[in-house]
């Protein structure tokens, strides 16, 4: 029965084979993708019901039993991971049949996208360290063709510096994979949560925990190593920067996540000490990179880094409400970060650039196109009663409890900072009036293909719903989140899933 | 209770569908929601005047102890009325004054959501729920107040208000969230038994000073003063609506409501007296010399809430007793003029008081309604700004100690309010008629009736005081002092704050009658300009702009190199440091001689041999001048590293090792020829730095290695279980092979996966280019 936890990771591998033998056919491929997507998110939705109601489960691959093999393991972190991966996929398979050229489709960008997302998936699903480094170099491979095609000088520019940074990071990983293997004899993540407390010397995982936080830090582009993501997230086409915002960071948070929660949690005063530091920095640093920044994907991925600080500063905080927080945000901002990307995406195709100096007048053009931009605008800067101020509020009152109250400090001027640049893009974008220079070159919703406009439209209104939803109705998501914190704060729950309570 | 709260918010949703069904009657026909919601409120009053409190319960996140509770009280009530009676008057008057203007649309869905959520502000129990409305209604006032936002001035003005108020909000944030932990509660009504224990607690000082922040910027108090005057940028309904009768007044409401909580102190006594008694002071000055009708009337509604604030930090019962009235009077007489200066504007083209006069000749109701409301702003009797008046004289005249500073300040800033309230709203309607525009004409009855209401009542409820408004304010006084009650009469017999009255009309009058030479003089006053807030805003704003840009430059310079010298320079610190930090100089050099001893016991000739050429070969490729020989010296030492596999037994791995060093080594040769001729470029000092960062990040390697293989693995179960089951289970000889297509299979799919789909990125980058045309 288990072996639908392969699906997430597996069957997007399948569409993407089917779709290469479609190479000429781009039209085949759009369907396929489309299909696809939504059956993943079907898939994933069925999963994580039966997760939430059956408790964590495992697939042991090959019937090797753990340790010894390889397995899939699922626990609600992993589920939601694999839930808004489904989402976002599904959103942007929609969103790039509206705004993909041709060009892009004909070269192998829905195989490229679907592999990515197997990667991703992977990576969320496995409960082996050294199986996670596989994923993350499926995901790097992929993420890198996508970034690089077109060929653009600008994007070339930014995919090499992703890669390079990306690959140093995997670097580390997989050395540190080694060496945690040379002290510990293991890689099943279970195994490694139950050995390390065992250790005799207790120095050298602390100086693990460190490697793994540079290597996974740079992962998720925490201070001072997120320098690969404003190079190049403003590059490639809307469609990509979105899946890009919405998810990559996110694996690496994940990782932070998964391994600072079951192993290193043996000395957490040191260790998430430095966590919390840097989650500060992260926020403080990437908020001012946003506020001084004049192109909308620009002053986006900046905000992606700074939002990155608070899912870490609830991790850092290691309380019950901290680390619910952390899920919720990480949840919360996938899907307000896709989304607004998308939105910059069709503020682009309408006005043929991302400029905050060329633009202006949208608001009066498309007053739809607005809300749809506040809602999530709104939602990233922390204003009730969004899913994004329910994401602050928790950290934030998660930070007092454990009486760290410059991390509250921090948290809520970064949310004011927030707030100042999502209001900057809406009066410039929106509110200002184009000068009459720049607005020759631009085209009118009119002039679009009715079926162009629907599914460019379709998912951001799907994205928006879903963080009014959550906004209106936080409830239902903050048990969810409490009971994932509450799995993860309890490490013998999971080990005992995976190894069986004997061992 | 919840559905009226919330039927601002779904009346926002189908306000585009009104008007698109009849844009004529759509405004009036809207404004059945706010009198439908003052009703309602309304039939809340019979139990309020018999003493009862009405409570209902919404959970909505009980999780998070987030409920939308209810609560109707005296003073809530009080506030409630108000809100959706001028919301009415405001919503008609609307519907005329922007019947033309193509934003009608977002101005009735902006507004409704402002009313709702003020509403929401003024009757909910729960403060984190409270909250959630509280901000609503700064990004509702924001949207309104950047209403005209072709202009640049109204951005700047929408912006400044927002981060204001919304800063303020986050403050306030902090000690709701600070309160209930101590207090254990959320619920407004429960906090107050937890009174001593949080004016004891070592926090209260923060807690107070953050509450006050959020207070004192939503409120328009020095030194957050300077966004109100600006907001008036917005058009002249939400003006008088939200930035004088309600929304401003919210920090106000905020303030009585914890004074049972968090006030009885002498920080809170200095901080509300001295900063509302300096902005009521100030601001009352400044406004003598605006020119601008709005402008006068926002630095004057400055000035009321900064009376408002002394008034709740001399915290007595007398001074809340004089603050509600003072409240109720001001909400009608200044909501008034606000929409006379609306129907000035509208009719004359102009707010410039230089520029109108004698109007009465054409707008006779608008003269009454701006008479009568300005007599009631100066504290004429009958009116009941007369009563507010007096009652504020007694409390200061009571203030013990610093009593005879609290009363001059008092009466010279209501000298400078009988001043202003005659310049704004009776002296453009007297004297000589002048008006830029020629087609003045009296607005039509939506524009009118409601300020007309409002004229009226503020001279009905001063007139019949005992009978009509005493009873609710009682009430409103009795939500903070349950025993406390007043009575409220014009006329008090003839004592010191009667004299004082007549004093503060004399004064007034010579004000009113030299305008033109109190300007003078008041204009002759220089104060610096580094002095004003809005100066400090811009400071603070442009300033962390510029640390901004300064910060990313610095850190986002575009340089690859730099990126990597900040990575490894972070894995050094973090790394080595722990490296360093937690095992003892006694446990690494153990560690050490043991790896020594154990070299020096299984060293032979080839080994040594070899480590000696990969040394000498390394060197080699880094002081090389020439990329062919960097690159062969590389290869050598990666073929002598797959002798080192081959010696310790693994001949598979050597195989892959030492066809991907030549695979490699021919690629770049390849390469090279299309490469430009080698440099350098790098400067001495750089190099030394590099040389130091990867020696430093090298040898944390070595050690760790080092450190960790001399004390063994833990467990050699996983190896122990490759070697007896591969044969058995895996049926093959060769236990890396089963490894690699069975105890690991899937690693090897992954991999396979991204071999290929290298293969498919490379290609379609090659031909995507050719086909691009591009280089």
């Amino acid at each position: 029965m288990n072996s639908i936890l392969a699906m997430p990771v597996v069957f997007p591998l399948f569409i993407g084979i089917i779709m290469l033998f479609f190479w000429k056919h781009r039209s085949i491929q759009r369907i396929i993708n489309a299909l696809g997507s939504t059956i993943t998110l079907v898939l994933a939705i069925y999963l994580t019901w039966y997760v939430k109601t059956s408790g964590i489960q495992c697939l042991y691959i090959g019937a090797w039993k753990a340790p010894f093999g390889i397995i899939f393991t699922a626990d609600l972190l992993t589920m939601t991971m694999i839930l808004v991966s489904a989402i976002i996929g599904f959103a942007t398979s929609i969103y790039s049949l509206g705004t993909m050229d041709e060009t892009r489709e004909h070269f192998g960008y829905y195989p490229l996208l679907q592999i990515m997302i197997m990667g991703i998936n992977g990576s969320f699903m496995t409960g082996d360290l050294f199986n996670m480094f596989v994923w993350f170099e499926v995901l790097l491979i992929s993420s890198f063709s996508l970034v690089a095609l077109g060929g653009k000088r600008s994007q070339l520019e930014g995919a090499i510096k992703y890669v390079i940074l990306n690959l140093l990071s995997s670097s580390l990983f997989v050395v540190g994979v080694g060496i945690l293997y040379g002290i510990t004899g293991g890689l099943n993540m279970a195994d490694l949560a139950r050995k390390i407390p065992m250790l005799p010397n207790k120095g050298i995982v602390n100086v693990m925990a460190m490697f793994f936080l540079v290597s996974f830090g740079i992962k998720a582009a925490i201070f001072p190593l997120f320098f690969w993501l404003p190079a190049s997230y403003h590059t490639p086409p809307a469609a990509v920067s979105a899946i890009f915002a919405g998810m990559l960071t996110k694996v690496g948070v994940y990782a932070l996540f998964r391994v600072f929660t079951l192993i290193f949690v043996t000395d957490v005063a040191f260790t998430h000490t430095i966590i919390i530091i840097i989650a500060m920095l992260t926020m403080l640093s990437g908020v001012l990179g946003a506020a001084s920044q004049m192109e909308f994907r620009r002053i986006l991925s900046f905000h992606i880094i700074s939002q990155i600080g608070y899912m870490i500063l609830g991790l850092g905080l290691m309380t019950p409400l901290g680390i619910a927080g952390g899920v919720f945000y990480i949840f919360h901002h996938i899907i307000v970060k896709t989304n607004l990307f998308f939105v910059s995406g069709v503020v682009n195709e309408l006005k043929g650039t991302y400029l905050l100096k060329k633009l202006g007048g949208v608001l009066k053009l498309y007053p739809l196109l607005g809300l749809l931009f506040l809602i999530p605008a709104l939602s990233l800067g922390g204003v009730p009663p969004l899913s994004g101020f329910w994401a602050k509020y928790t950290v934030a009152v998660a930070a007092v409890e454990k009486g760290e109250y410059l991390a509250l400090a921090v948290s809520l001027f970064v949310g004011l900072l927030t707030l100042f640049s999502m209001i900057k893009i809406w009066n410039e974008v929106f509110w200002k009036e184009q000068k009459a220079e720049f607005a020759a070159e631009q085209q009118t919703l009119r002039q679009l293909p009715k079926f162009k406009i629907a599914m460019m439209f379709a998912p951001i209104i799907f994205l928006a719903a879903i963080t009014l939803f959550i906004g209106l109705n936080p409830e239902p998501f903050l048990n969810y989140a409490n009971e994932a914190a509450h799995q993860l704060l309890n490490p013998s729950i999971y080990i005992n899933a995976v190894l069986g309570g004997a061992q | 209770m919840l559905i009226a709260v919330l039927s601002g918010f779904i009346v926002a949703c189908i306000v585009p569908l009104i008007f698109k069904l009849n844009r004529k009657v759509a405004g009036a026909l809207l404004s059945i929601l706010p009198l439908s919601l003052f009703i309602f409120y309304l039939q809340f009053l019979p139990n309020v005047l018999a003493g009862e409190k009405i409570l209902t319960t919404f959970y909505w996140i009980p999780s998070l102890k987030i409920n939308l509770n209810f609560m109707i009280d005296g003073l809530n009530l009080l506030f409630a009325l108000i809100i959706s009676g001028i919301g009415f008057v405001v919503y008609l008057y609307a519907s005329a004054y922007l019947a033309k203007s193509e934003k009608i649309v977002p101005f009735y869905i902006y507004i409704s959501i402002f009313m709702a959520s003020m509403l929401g502000v003024v009757t909910c129990n729960n403060t984190l729920a409270l909250f959630v409305f509280w901000e609503l209604t700064s990004i509702s006032s924001f949207l309104l107040i950047g209403f005209n936002h072709e202009q640049e001035r109204s951005r700047y003005a929408a912006l400044q208000s927002l981060l204001v108020t919304a800063g303020g909000g986050l403050a306030l944030l902090a000690s709701v969230i600070i309160i209930g932990q101590i207090a254990g509660t959320y619920e407004i009504s429960q906090m107050s038994a937890f009174h001593s224990n949080l004016i004891n607690n070592a926090l209260y000082p923060s807690i107070l000073i953050l509450f006050l922040i959020g207070t004192f910027t939503k409120s328009a108090q020095f030194p957050f003063h300077f966004w109100l005057p600006n907001a008036m940028e917005a058009p002249t309904p939400v003006s008088a609506y939200l930035h004088s009768a309600t929304m401003v007044k919210a920090g106000v409401f905020l303030m009585i409501k914890f004074l049972p909580i968090l006030g009885g102190t002498e920080l809170w006594m200095w901080l509300l007296g001295g900063f509302g008694g300096w902005t009521m002071l100030m601001a009352s000055t400044m406004a003598l010399k605006q020119t601008d009708l709005k402008r006068l009337l926002a630095y004057s509604t400055v000035s009321v809430l900064g009376t408002l604030t002394m008034l709740i930090g001399l915290g007595g019962e007398k001074a809340i007793s004089a603050m509600i009235i003072y409240l109720f009077a001001h909400s009608l007489y200044k909501g008034a003029l606000f929409l006379t200066a609306g129907i000035i504007d509208h009719e004359t083209g102009t707010r410039d008081i230089r520029n109108i006069s004698g109007l009465r000749k054409y707008l006779p109701i608008t003269a009454l309604i701006g008479v009568l409301a300005a007599l009631s702003g100066m504290g004429i009797i009958p009116f009941i700004g007369f009563i507010g008046k007096e009652m504020l004289y007694e409390t200061a005249l009571l203030s013990g100690q610093y009593s005879t500073l609290f009363i001059t300040i008092s009466v010279i800033s209501a000298v400078n309010i009988f001043a202003v309230m005659a310049y704004s709203g009776i002296l453009p309607f007297f004297g000589e008629y002048k008006s830029p525009s020629e087609h003045v004409h009296e607005a039509p009855f939506q524009m009118t009736s409601g300020p007309v209401a409002f004229a009226l009542l503020g001279l009905v409820s001063g007139l019949f005081a005992g009978s009509t408004v005493d009873g609710l304010t009682n009430k409103a006084l009795q939500s903070i002092f349950p025993s406390a009650s007043h009575h409220l009469a014009l006329f008090h017999g003839f004592n010191l704050p009667l004299l004082l009255s007549a004093l503060t009309i004399v004064v007034g009058l010579i004000f009113v009658l030299n305008r033109k030479s109190l300007v003078e003089f008041i204009e002759k006053i220089r104060i610096p300009e580094y002095f004003f807030p809005s100066k400090w805003y811009d400071y603070i704003f442009n300033g962390t702009l510029s640390f901004a840009e300064i910060q990313t430059k610095f850190l986002q310079n575009g340089h690859l190199r730099y990126y990597i010298f900040t990575i490894l320079a972070l894995f050094i610190l973090l790394v080595g440091g722990s490296f360093f930090g937690f095992n003892t100089s006694g446990s690494i050099l153990n560690a050490f001689a043991i790896s020594i001893e154990r070299s020096i016991a299984g060293i032979d000739i080839y080994d040594i041999s070899m480590l000696i050429t990969v040394l000498i070969a390394s060197v080699f490729a880094l002081l090389s001048q020439g990329r062919l020989s960097a690159i062969a010296s590389m290869g050598i030492v990666g073929a002598l590293i797959s002798l080192i596999y081959i010696i310790y037994g693994a001949p598979d791995l050597a195989m892959t090792q030492l066809s991907i060093e030549t695979l490699s080594v021919i690629l770049f040769v390849l390469v090279l020829y299309k490469l430009p001729r080698f440099f350098t470029y790098s400067k001495l000092k750089t190099r030394i730095r590099d040389l130091v960062i990867a020696l430093a990040f090298g040898s944390i390697f070595t050690m760790i290695i080092i450190f960790v293989s001399a004390y063994g693995k833990f467990d050699t179960g996983l190896s122990e279980y490759f070697a007896q089951t591969s044969y058995l289970i895996g049926h093959g000889k060769n236990i890396v092979n089963v490894i690699l297509v069975d105890f690991r299979g899937f690693d090897t799919m992954g991999e396979i996966t991204v071999l290929s789909i290298a293969a498919v990125g490379v290609y379609s980058l090659l031909r995507l280019r050719k086909q691009g045309g591009e280089q």
